[in-house]
């Protein structure tokens, strides 16, 4: 078997909270990611999915470079991509590359859609204009979009639009893993469907590996090869597509798989959220959490563990 | 988009300002220092001295046109001053953050506090009197409010997708100040600047007034009106003139910067449904 | 056949532009809500369906005013009421929730004090009596330890929390009409579904008609009997929910239907391509040509 692209192991991060006593003491720290592990291969969509406040964006900026892990090792190919030993941005920017949730703030007003696609390219030592004009082309047409879109301005562009820009950007330097962050939750629902079809003709064409963050279920079991369930900084369940959305086992995945306003489930069950019972048991041993009352962010959880279920299926477990 | 009148009466008075300061060698009737005549001194307005003329008999169109090259020259250059220093400051405290934006908010603060004619009497008191030494001093002493602005501008556009982009495509962090987040503050710190300009002239007024800014014979505002306190009863136009000179281009700059402040600012301007 | 309450009658609403110029947003939109009955509008931004309901509670600001058309609440016609009538409808008979409730209510106020208002304004009760009246009704919308939330200022709330206390503060005085513009777009999927169940249980036990808008047709269909479908300013499709998710007629709402991935999907019948609603629509400009009103009561049963 070939080393994962992309290998997150016992990723910890927290951020200090102001308003502690004199000289820092009694700084209390906010933990917002507790020990998220997991890897990456190369072709394969992975998506975190979670509520606001999980961790989800956190995991995917320390990723991205944006934010210093705690503790833990990011590795890209068995090389470190954070902290000592790590790349420059430089290098980094070959490996990993993200799309924005929002559309209208991920583009800058005052550059042209040719001159944020050609300053990277610029950047990364392309000098022959024939070949950035080139590659620009070919990004523009693998995004939708035509050559001639490259002179305007992004106030020019729809949000549909906008996003491919955004996905052209993403992929000009040619990464191998792009995270994908909400990529479709601020478009129109009829938008939606064709930047989730590009996003996957793309995966297809140029063998890209995509992290995707969401909380949008639908979107993510259409989309997904692998799930992780994020709560509160821990990893609560990972599995296949299959498994988590045909077997999930832990209460916070079916109270979250429930809680999709799902046209079909909604017409179909009297009830609007089915209810939470039933949970397996495993081994005898409980649950930390259901995910109904929100725990304290201020202190490192209860010990626990994750603990395989099946093929590739873990759900994490109070510590025996 | 529409601009009030405001915005246009500033426009004209900036531009009539700057009309006249680029022109007066060539529209002055005589020369503002060496026409000077004892025998036509503290003549009230007429057909050839059209302001009237001073103490000692020099006409007070001419020096209120050569002034306006003096009030130019300080509000231009100081707010340019004051901007290179704010922005600089500003925007590398919001970038980087931590120990480095503590160190320039609290110099922000200091510089707050004291009240800016006075650093610019001290700064000026070091220097010594002149053009040169009024361009350092007022340069100095006003760019706490373009550092705030530029610093709180740079904090909210650091938190664009694009700026975060461009940190993931290998930008460089200068590189990313410069081209993504300068060019979207660019329009407050305009504002700030024109309407540093106004402020920048009184101060001009206020420190030549005292005896430290521009060195008589030469003429500004603010010296004339020296000049002409004792003839406040003789001769009122010595000092009505320069006066109305100062409160029309002082007024010109701020319409101007109001001006632009609405018009730059995106919630004022009509979107389209 | 009982009278609508709300029956929207070819309404005609626009951005003036100068003196002459306009510039249409809603062009002829008609439809009627039942006493008790949830209408749900779906549609994408710039459809038009905020500004219906803001039509409605009397709340256009300039450039934005109606040309022509009527909105009638009970038989009256809101359009022509006079400005004091109007507001003491709104609040009392008409309610309104909105997507962001932290801009919807009073930083500077206590929650309690806020809902207490409504009772004061519309139903003249003292202040004292209003308070307990504010409890009760953060009880209802079941706000765990409400005295104690009572005294809560918004910020110290999640955002879950806050809009429990707007849909309080509309719910208090028993309006007949509850409008609640996407109340849940900007809530976690658990927090959405409880907001949505409370919404829904709350107004079927009170008989509170729902105008319910959204751009999400999953939230429209668990929540609503019938739904009207918006595209540029037109109803181009109305039907009854079950009717309309199962035999949809207008090119516009096939394609809205077909461009979501539906959770299941994938493991029934694979990863299947979703429906690009430009392949199927050749010409969108042509889509408010054709419209399917379905007539009440004849297209499926009750959901």
């Amino acid at each position: 078997m070939t080393a994962p692209l992309l290998q997150v192991d016992d990723l910890h991060v927290r951020f200090p909270i102001s308003g502690g006593g004199l000289l820092g003491r009694g700084r209390r720290m906010l933990h917002a990611v507790n020990g998220i592990s997991f890897s990456l291969a190369k072709g394969e969509c992975l998506s975190i999915v979670g509520e606001s406040g999980c961790g989800k964006s956190t995991t995917a900026l320390s990723i991205l470079g944006l934010q210093e892990p705690t503790e833990g090792m990011i590795r890209y190919r068995g090389l470190p991509l954070a902290g000592p030993g790590a790349p420059g941005r430089m290098q980094r920017a070959k490996a990993v590359q993200m799309v924005f949730q929002d559309p209208y703030a991920s583009l800058n007003p005052r550059q042209s859609v040719r001159s944020s696609l050609a300053a990277p390219l610029r950047l990364h030592g392309f000098t022959a204009g024939s070949e950035i004009d080139g590659r620009i082309e070919v990004m523009l047409k693998n995004v939708g979009l035509t050559p001639e879109h490259a002179n305007r301005y992004p106030h020019e562009f729809s949000g549909g639009q906008r996003q491919r820009i955004g996905i052209a950007r993403a992929l000009i330097l040619e990464p191998e893993i792009v995270v994908l962050d909400e990529p479709v939750s601020a478009l129109d629902v009829s938008i939606r469907a064709q930047i989730i079809n590009l996003l996957l003709d793309l995966q297809e064409k140029l063998g890209l590996s995509y992290l995707m963050i969401s909380h949008d279920l639908s979107v993510v079991e259409h989309m997904s090869d692998r799930v992780l369930v994020m709560y509160f900084g821990q990893i609560v369940e990972e599995g296949g597509w299959r498994e988590i959305f045909e077997a999930p086992a832990h209460p916070y995945t079916r109270r979250l798989i429930a809680a999709i306003p799902d046209p079909e489930k909604a017409l179909n069950t009297a009830e609007l959220q089915d209810c939470v019972s039933d949970v397996p048991q495993f081994a005898g041993r409980s649950f930390i959490s259901d995910g109904s009352t929100a725990p304290d962010v201020f202190t490192a959880p209860a010990p626990s563990e994750l603990v395989e279920i099946g093929a590739s299926h873990k759900v994490r477990l109070a510590s025996a | 988009m529409r601009l009030g009148f405001n915005f246009w009466l500033g426009t004209g008075l900036t531009a009539l300002v700057i009309f006249a300061g680029v022109l007066a060698p060539w529209i002055a009737p005589f020369d503002p220092v060496l026409d000077a005549d004892l025998m036509s001194s503290e003549l009230p307005p007429d057909a050839t001295f059209w302001f009237g003329t001073d103490a000692q008999g020099r006409d007070v169109y001419t020096r209120i046109l050569f002034g306006a090259q003096i009030s130019l020259t300080v509000g231009i250059v100081s707010q340019v001053i004051n901007s290179i220093i704010g922005v600089t400051l500003g925007m590398t405290a919001g970038y980087w953050g931590g120990w480095w934006d503590d160190l320039v908010n609290g110099l922000t603060n200091v510089m707050l506090a004291i009240p800016s004619l006075i650093f610019a009497l001290a700064v000026m008191a070091v220097l010594g009197p002149g053009l040169p030494s009024l361009l350092v001093a007022l340069g100095l002493t006003n760019w706490s409010w373009t550092c705030r602005i530029a610093r709180s501008s740079t904090l909210s556009l650091k938190s664009q997708g694009y700026v975060q982009a461009a940190q993931t495509l290998g930008y460089g962090d200068l590189r990313i100040m410069f081209t993504q987040i300068l060019p979207n503050m660019m329009g407050p710190i305009l504002v700030m600047a024109t309407l540093g300009m106004g402020s920048a002239v009184l101060s001009e007024a206020a420190l030549s007034f005292l005896g430290l800014g521009i060195q008589p014979p030469f003429p500004s505002w603010g010296s004339m009106l020296t000049d002409a306190r004792q003839l406040i009863q003789l001769a009122p136009w010595v000092a009505i003139f320069p006066g109305l000179a100062i409160f029309l281009s002082v007024l010109g700059f701020n319409l101007l910067g109001d001006g632009l402040r609405d018009s730059l600012d995106p919630h004022m301007r009509t979107r389209k449904p | 056949m009982t009278a609508p309450l709300l029956d929207i009658r070819s309404l005609h609403l626009g951005v003036a532009l100068g003196r002459s110029a306009h510039h249409p947003l809603l062009k002829g939109v008609s439809f009627q809500i039942m006493p008790g009955e949830a209408y749900g509008l779906v549609g994408e931004s710039g459809s038009g369906k905020s500004v219906t309901s803001l039509a409605v509670m009397g709340l256009l600001k300039r450039p934005l005013a109606v040309s022509s058309g009527e909105i009638l609440f009970k038989g009256q016609n809101l359009l022509t009421l006079p400005k004091r009538e109007m507001r003491r409808l709104r609040g009392n008979r008409i309610a309104m929730i909105f997507q962001e409730p932290m801009t919807a209510l009073n930083p500077l106020s206590t929650v309690g004090r806020q809902i207490a208002e409504m009772f004061v304004l519309h139903q003249d009760k003292s202040w004292n009596e209003a308070q307990k009246l504010a409890i009760d009704a953060l009880a209802s919308v079941r706000v765990p330890n409400p005295d104690r939330r009572a005294k809560n200022y918004p910020h110290q709330m999640s955002g879950g929390l806050r809009q429990r206390v707007m849909i309080a503060m509309a719910l208090a005085c028993n309006p007949d009409l509850l409008i609640a513009d996407e109340p849940t777009t900007a809530l976690d999927v658990t927090v959405q579904a409880e907001v949505l169940r409370l919404i829904k249980e709350l107004c079927a036990e009170r008989g509170t008609a729902v105008l319910f808008i959204s751009h999400d047709l999953g939230v429209i269909a668990s929540i609503c009997q019938r739904v009207g479908v918006m595209y540029a300013g037109c109803l181009v499709e109305e039907n009854e929910t079950r009717a309309l998710f199962d035999t949809p007629r207008h090119d516009y709402t096939k394609g809205l239907l077909g461009a979501l991935p539906r959770l299941g999907s994938r493991s029934q019948h694979g990863r299947q391509r979703l429906v690009d609603i430009d392949s199927i629509i050749a010409d969108r400009s042509k889509l408010t040509e054709t419209r399917f009103i379905a007539p009440r009561g004849i297209e499926g049963s009750q959901p």
